[in-house]
């Protein structure tokens, strides 16, 4: 119980929709969601496969507590091999779509090939089937939503799709649900594009079970007890993520003007306090409320509205109704990192990544590496389709946000990553990534277990693959991050297999977490087992990278982070020492001074 | 004292959470399909709002019933269904002006609130206080008292 220990396998080539079973061997050792897509993906993919190709697989995965009442327990990823990265993808979703799909009795959705013809694939319950979506292709995310809604006479209906960045190819294009929730990260939207996938439409009405009903509500009592009075969850629930601004920039982690910088002069512009603040223009604040996802006790997602004085929404009056608001991730690499100092600006190419469906962190990240070039000269109006691209300019950003939604001049370029931008104008070294995925918002040199992090993440860099947030905040010196580091990327692993959100762990331990999933699944689970399946997981999917021709050279930072000291903060004066942390992480894992996991590490864990 | 559930819509973030709890306690299932409560978005005003039953005093359900399968529970004032009684003729659907008795399909009977018996699992699973059980008479002593605290002449009146 609590997985419905059945898979649904679509051949988009053929048409096919195919039920089986859930290899529940592999539940035991490999979870679910993350861990157990990756598992699948790893056994039915080549590693060296291209992921725009029809021989890769994209994978739909919920966890075994998706769909029940932990707190937080709506989580989903998608699962394939990445477009931006060329590495094994996890993109981690909430929303409702997740537990809709395993309240149908689905645990995955495996689809291969590719459609001849653009398709969405319809579920109810036990019946799926794919169906003509040309109707559906060149519209966005927030038109397929109620379009097929309403083709199906069902306002009930959950649905995942992409927006034109997923057709177009914007190599960072996300898979959307229920208009604001993303799988953002690794460009699992063009994987998704490529397949001539246009949405998946969900109805579920079997429900889920749990193994013992009376003990879990228990166990689920006792841990919401524990999260819901902490002040963790309250900061979380008022502010949401964007508490993280201020935070970021006193600590000299902020980063600006594509890394040029670690603290950011207009952050008073783009902090909580004036997203909360009441607007001269129109006497109102930009944020109206908070939402929750599914089962979730925190509720941190930010609902806005948008300044309807500003320039960036003079005739576009579908942008004054209440949308999706701004998340740290998004704010920073919209504001800092572009040197952007207008909340409302942000506020503006927000939407329209939800809308079309781009990741907000690559597409900021990218944005900003654009500037440098225009900055230095490597591009210029020519290139640009006429525009300025100064930093700090609002009216770049929202252009190009909205270039690169359709895929039409510059925005063709803006679409392609940091890495490929920059690598076409002959400036490499301008492009905040790591294994071609561009940084989130922390500056690896004032937090070099962050900085650990994303030089081993093995989806590229990424701030949600370790959670070392408070041993960074009180140490910046590189000793034992290493340790912090691995320990964290493990457990995460394992949270990420179960079905629950990464910010319910910031007040659960694993053993917290543990107790409510052992009450809901068979196999006798302890935060030892969670663990060794974290550590499993992680190392299945390194091997997956190795195998895809990465190395230990693709576990670096951008040699600005390595070679240029911070100019300001409390790490003034110094550079991510990553040449410490990486020999001390490669020998915890168990792996060669090469990166490559010895016989004995793979054996100890069963791979 | 006769006790009400409450609902308070500014403060719902459509968690799901009451829907879970509702088919959780009949039907030992998490099921926001088979649940009695039912939250709605309302995304362009960013508004989420909790809709069942209010157990009306004169309740159309129960008086259209016609096999007599509703019943009001003492203890608690609801209008409960019986499930040995009902036939799944679905009027008391029709005659419900609010829509919160609905069809199951699975057992063939109506499904509506039934308060539980007393302790409605919705109103203990709500993370934010947007459901509650409180004094029927009541209901409205919060919001009451809330706006009593706007209209302030001052820490003493004068005489």
């Amino acid at each position: 119980m609590s997985w419905q220990g059945k898979i649904l396998r679509v051949d988009l080539t053929k048409g096919t929709c195919t039920a089986e079973p859930l290899n529940m061997e592999w539940a035991q050792r490999y979870l679910g969601q993350r861990g157990l897509g990756s598992k699948y993906l790893a056994e039915e993919v080549s590693p060296k496969v291209d992921p725009l190709s029809p021989d890769n697989k994209m994978i739909f995965a919920t966890g075994p507590l998706t769909g029940t009442a932990v707190s937080t327990g709506g989580r989903w990823s998608v699962v394939t091999k990445g477009a931006l990265t060329n590495a094994i993808a996890d993109s981690n979703s909430g929303g409702y779509f997740g537990a809709e799909l395993k309240m149908a009795g689905w645990d995955m959705i495996i689809f291969e090939g590719k459609a001849p013809r653009p398709v969405y694939l319809h579920i109810e319950d036990d019946r799926a089937e794919l169906l003509a979506a040309d109707y559906l292709w060149g519209r966005t995310v927030w038109e397929v939503e109620p379009a097929i809604r309403e083709k199906h006479g069902d306002p009930m209906l959950k649905i995942a799709s992409i927006g034109r960045a997923g057709e177009s190819g914007v190599m960072y294009a996300c898979v959307m649900n229920d208009m604001d929730r993303a799988a953002g990260r690794s460009g699992v939207g063009a994987v998704m594009g490529s397949k001539n996938l246009k949405a998946v439409a969900v109805r579920g009405t079997q429900g889920v079970r749990v193994r013992d009903p009376k003990g879990f509500m228990q166990a689920v009592a006792t841990a919401r007890a524990k999260l819901d009075p902490s002040p963790v969850r309250k900061s979380f629930t008022r502010h949401g993520t964007m508490a993280m601004m201020d935070t970021a920039n006193r600590h000299g982690t902020l980063p600006t003007r594509n890394c040029r910088e670690v603290q950011f002069d207009g952050v008073d512009k783009v902090n909580v306090a004036t997203m909360t603040r009441v607007r001269l223009s129109d006497g109102k604040a930009n944020l109206i409320g908070n939402k929750g996802c599914f089962a979730c006790s925190i509720a941190c997602g930010r609902v806005s509205k948008i300044d309807p004085s500003h320039f960036s929404v003079q005739g576009k009056p579908k942008y004054l109704g209440a949308q999706g608001g701004l998340e740290y991730e998004a704010a920073f690499a919209f504001g800092p990192m572009a040197g952007v100092a207008d909340l409302e600006a942000l506020t503006y190419a927000n939407y329209l990544c939800n809308e079309d469906g781009m990741d907000p962190i690559s597409f900021g990240t990218t944005v900003a590496a654009a500037m440098e070039l225009y900055e230095t000269g490597a591009i210029t109006g020519k290139e640009t389709s006429g525009l300025a691209l100064p930093f700090g300019s609002a009216e770049a950003l929202v252009a190009l946000a909205e270039l690169t939604a359709r895929g039409e001049g510059f925005g063709k370029d803006i679409g392609l990553g940091a890495k490929r931008l920059c690598e076409k104008y002959g400036h490499p070294e301008f492009a905040m990534v790591v294994k071609g995925q561009e940084f989130p918002g922390y500056d690896p040199r004032s937090m070099q277990g962050m900085g650990l992090a994303y030089a081993t993440s093995n989806r590229g860099a990424c701030h949600m693959r370790a959670k070392p947030w408070s041993d960074d905040f009180a140490r910046i010196t590189p000793d034992n991050k290493a340790n912090v580091v691995k320990a964290s990327q493990d457990e995460v692993a394992a949270i990420d297999s179960s079905g629950i959100c990464f910010f319910a762990t910031n007040v659960w331990t694993l053993d917290d977490l543990a107790s409510q999933l052992d009450a809901a699944c068979e196999g006798g689970w302890t935060a030892e087992k969670m663990r060794e399946v974290g550590e499993r997981v992680w190392t299945l999917e390194r091997t997956f990278n190795l195998k895809a021709g990465l190395t230990k050279a693709d576990d670096t930072l951008p040699e600005r982070c390595l070679k240029d000291a911070a100019k300001s903060g409390p790490a003034k004066g110094m550079v991510a020492e990553l040449g410490k942390m990486l020999p001390e992480y490669y020998t915890l894992r168990g792996w060669t001074a090469d990166g490559v996991p010895t016989n004995e590490t793979l054996q100890r864990l069963a791979l | 004292m006769l006790k009400s559930l409450h609902i308070d819509p500014d403060k719902c973030t459509s968690c799901l959470l009451c829907e879970l709890a509702c088919s959780f306690e009949n039907e030992e299932v998490f099921n926001p399909a088979k649940s009695r409560i039912k939250v709605f978005t309302f995304h362009d005003q960013g508004r989420y709002v909790p809709y069942t039953c209010t157990q009306c005093a004169e309740a159309w359900c129960m008086s259209a019933c016609p096999v007599d399968a509703i019943s009001v529970d003492r203890a608690t004032g609801a209008k409960v269904v019986s499930d040995d009684l009902c036939v799944g003729c679905k009027v008391c659907t029709i005659a419900c002006p609010f829509g919160t008795v609905n069809y199951n399909h699975d057992t063939g009977k109506v499904i509506k609130c039934d308060l539980c018996g007393g302790e409605p699992a919705c109103a203990a699973m709500c993370p934010t206080g947007a459901i509650t059980y409180v004094d029927a008479d009541w209901t409205g002593y919060d919001k009451m008292r809330r706006w009593a605290g706007k209209t302030d002449a001052g820490p003493q009146a004068h005489a």
